[in-house]
């Protein structure tokens, strides 16, 4: 482990400006939850309002986990149920960043020569992660406690957030050793994070309340937070990580650098005739991330739908519930408020999608992959679009199919209404176009703006804030189907959004320097 | 046309760098053109300004009598490219990566395409990810080679490449070249490569062309080096103007002489007693060494 502290500190200086970032702002978050609950749930009455609409009623526990009161603090737990596994997320991407990315650029070679571990490398991404993880969970327990709800209350919840980012910091660390490459390593962690949030949904929502407690997601909700601190579970939490990383060290001894546990097959000595097009090899190089997005968020659409149905049934067997979430809805349109809502997920979901294949092109660009190609007869527009191609065709794709599972499991079409979240989703592959024309070094911002409008749409809306505010959002300005009134000016305005900013894009990128200097 | 590219005072600046700071550059039509200079001296950056990918911010380029910026697409079909450091995706095999490059080119020669991955060594059928940087090379060689093109550039095209495989590189360029009709622009920093293969070269540094010609034009310019027994040593040697780095022992000096003073010195040497001697011109490093040893240090991009 000689040379982990001055790996770490390399780690830690690399990311000076990432990290704190993303722990600052999502440690505002649930101050700021705090306070809008506050204003709009004031007095104890109402709180107990929202608590009998909401905790008895399984759809709403797929999304956040369970409610475990009427107090100010288990709305808040309940608000922020989604936030363990962003952390998580960012965890795991943080410890493959840090190794396998590494490795793949031919940094970890440099490194790993000089007087440094075996293992320091691993050892100094998951400290890292897993620190960055505390401190976040620490500053939510005392930004959160310093506003009048329970300290203990406070840190349980914080330190469940910071468990779910060293679980999936430890997972990331099994994943980096498994896989050939960066991408792979991501790929496999990302599915174990939503077979986490699955297995956590299900929990929740059905009879199998222990497919929960095989989830590290679940772990974080059943810290109990503001409803007698189950602090154990952290160290069930810990142990998990102290064990993935010891099965990370593992497998890395006995790997090469650069190699895989999962071995490498040989492929054609020669391409296919198809393969003569950018648009050919935009498919080769896109297809696998569109299959697995439209294979998860089918899934996901499944168990929805298939909620939504139980929902129905509870709805039929308990008269006086229906009635309140009727009155709440108007008329009978709260199974059809359930499925908008879940229609924004996804249609925030395949903004993301969105947003990952146009920044293809900028990952293209940056790994010395697009120079070859720009060298012979293909134009820059030709294979920008090759890219755009799966952000906008591909995009609609993963809606329709998505649409069709839920709309399966539910027993209606709902293929409409997951179309109908598609201008606002090619308003952010237009945006991203323009960051990759426009300043390439900072594409990735793309997912700042993606984030801003996921807060927007499923924190704000909740939470009553200003209209203008939420306006930002393209999904605020969607049809809320099924249920909602269709209407073409918005669809109109957010197109024509999209195609100007993508557009602009490609303009950039035609006079710009490739790499950009 | 007389002339495969022309680059007339190219200047091109990243943030307060400048990478190009006037640098000249003329390849004619048929010839190996070895465009030499240290890491960081602009090759690169000049490269991708005659492929179009980078706009030069002074200066006017041609390439195959268009523009390299606004006809890239109709010029492209005519050229290839191996760039200096080859990636390749990861999930593409090697074969693959050269047809894919050779078609959206407009063609690849098959026969040519099998015969070169033999003469390479090169097994087509491994993923892009488990290549190492001399196989990712020769995966992009083949790929431009295979190419029926008029002009091929490449970038520091050995760099990876063991010695066997430098030795087909040369190989398949002298064949390129005895061919006649095919221009070739190779940028590198191993001399002996471009000696072996070039007709003409440009020496650049730090963004500007210092020295450009025949190799044997340049070598006029350089010192000749002088190995002599003598029956005695004269003492005023040493004075003659021309002569330099004299080292003696014994009856034997060496030394070196720049060319003007060159029949000189010869004569004073012969009025000593002649032996022996052996006589050298200016390597293609000597050369080089003039323009970068005395000089002050300078940081520019590639």
């Amino acid at each position: 482990m000689t040379g982990t502290w001055s790996l770490l500190r390399l780690v830690l200086r690399r990311d000076r400006l990432l990290m704190p970032l993303w722990i600052v702002c999502l440690a505002i978050a649930p101050m700021g939850y705090l306070s809008s609950i506050k204003a709009a749930y004031p007095d104890a009455a109402a709180r107990q309002h929202f608590y009998d609409l909401n905790a008895s009623s399984a759809t709403f526990l797929v999304r956040n986990g369970p409610l475990y009161g009427s107090s100010v603090g288990n709305l808040l737990a309940w608000q922020c149920g989604f936030v363990p596994v962003v952390v998580g997320l960012i965890a795991l991407l943080t410890v493959v960043r840090h190794t396998r990315t590494e490795e793949e650029a031919g940094r970890r070679e440099l490194t790993g020569a000089t007087v440094v571990g075996r293992h320091a490398g691993l050892a100094a991404a998951v400290l890292a992660a897993c620190g960055a993880c505390l401190v976040y969970g620490i500053l939510v327990g005392l930004g959160v406690g310093a506003q009048g709800v329970p300290f203990a209350g406070a840190f349980a919840l914080g330190l469940g957030f910071s468990l779910a980012g060293w679980v999936f910091a430890a997972v990331g660390a099994v994943a980096a050793q498994l896989t050939w490459g960066a991408s792979g390593a991501r790929g496999a962690g990302i599915g174990v994070l939503v077979l986490a949030f699955l297995l956590r949904a299900a929990g929740d929502s059905g009879s199998a309340g222990w497919l929960a407690w095989l989830s590290p997601i679940g772990w974080a909700h059943r810290m109990r937070p503001f409803a007698g601190e189950q602090w154990w579970v952290l160290l069930l939490a810990v142990s998990a990580t102290g064990s993935l990383v010891v099965l990370a060290v593992a497998l890395s001894a006995r790997r090469d650098l650069g190699a895989a546990l999962l071995p490498a097959r040989l492929g054609r000595s020669g391409a296919r005739a198809s393969l003569r097009s950018p648009l050919a090899l935009a498919w080769r190089l896109q297809r696998g991330t569109l299959l697995v997005w439209t294979g998860c968020l089918a899934l996901v659409g499944l168990l929805m739908g298939g909620v939504a149905q139980n929902v129905a049934e509870t709805m039929r067997d308990n008269k006086a519930v229906a009635d309140v979430l009727s009155r709440l809805g108007g008329g009978g349109g709260v199974m059809d408020a359930y499925l908008a809502g879940t229609m924004t997920l996804f249609g925030l979901a395949a903004a993301g999608y969105a947003v990952q294949a146009t920044l293809k092109l900028r990952a293209e660009e940056a790994g010395g992959r697009a120079e070859p190609v720009l060298a012979t007869a293909v134009g820059r527009i030709g294979w920008a679009l090759a890219h755009l191609t799966f952000a906008l065709a591909g995009s609609a794709f993963l809606l329709t199919v998505t649409g069709l599972a839920t709309g399966l499991a539910y027993g209606a079409s709902l293929v409409p209404a997951a179309l109908a979240q598609l201008p606002a989703v090619w308003v952010l592959a237009g945006l991203s176009t323009l960051l990759v024309g426009l300043v390439p070094r900072f594409a990735a911002a793309a997912w700042g703006l993606l984030g801003a409008f996921l807060l927007l749409s499923l924190v704000g809306s909740a939470l009553r804030w200003n209209e203008v505010v939420l306006g930002i959002s393209p999904f605020q300005h969607l049809a809320r189907l099924p249920g909602g009134t269709f209407s073409v000016t918005p669809v109109l305005w957010l197109v024509a959004i999209a195609l100007v900013a993508g557009i602009g894009g490609l303009a950039a990128l035609r006079r710009r320097d490739i790499p950009v200097g | 046309m007389a002339e495969a590219i022309t680059a007339d005072g190219l200047t091109k600046a990243f943030g307060p760098v400048k990478a190009l700071d006037g640098l000249d550059l003329t390849v004619h039509t048929g010839e190996v053109h070895g465009f030499l200079g240290p890491n960081g001296a602009g090759k690169t950056t000049t490269i991708r300004v005659l492929l179009g990918l980078m706009r030069a911010d002074g200066g006017r380029a041609t390439l195959l009598g268009g523009d390299p910026w606004t006809d890239a697409t109709e010029l492209h079909p005519r050229l290839a490219y191996v760039p200096g450091d080859v990636t390749l995706w990861p999930n593409l095999t090697g074969g693959e990566v050269i047809d894919l490059l050779g078609r959206l080119r407009g063609g690849l020669d098959g026969k040519r395409r099998a015969e070169l991955v033999e003469r390479f060594d090169l097994d087509p059928r491994k993923k892009g990810r488990t290549y190492s940087k001399g196989n990712r090379q020769k995966v992009a060689l083949v790929a431009a080679l295979a190419s029926d093109v008029e002009l091929l550039i490449f970038d520091e095209p050995t760099s990876g490449l063991d010695p066997l495989m430098e030795e087909v590189f040369r190989e398949v360029v002298e064949e390129e070249r005895d061919r006649g009709d095919r221009t070739v622009l190779l940028s590198s920093h191993i001399l002996s490569e471009v000696e072996a293969l070039c007709d003409r070269v440009t020496i650049v540094r730090a963004g500007k062309t210092v020295e450009s010609g025949t190799l044997d034009e340049l070598r006029h310019l350089g010192r000749i080096t002088i190995d002599a027994s003598l029956a005695h040593v004269p003492a005023d040697l040493a004075a003659l103007p021309g002569v330099h780095d004299l080292s003696s022992y014994g009856s034997h000096v060496h030394l070196s002489v720049d060319q003007p003073a060159l029949d000189d010195v010869m004569r004073h040497l012969a009025e000593a007693g002649l032996r022996n001697l052996v006589s050298r011109p200016p390597t293609l490093e000597e050369l080089f060494l003039r323009h970068y040893r005395h000089d002050e240090p300078v940081g520019a991009a590639r």
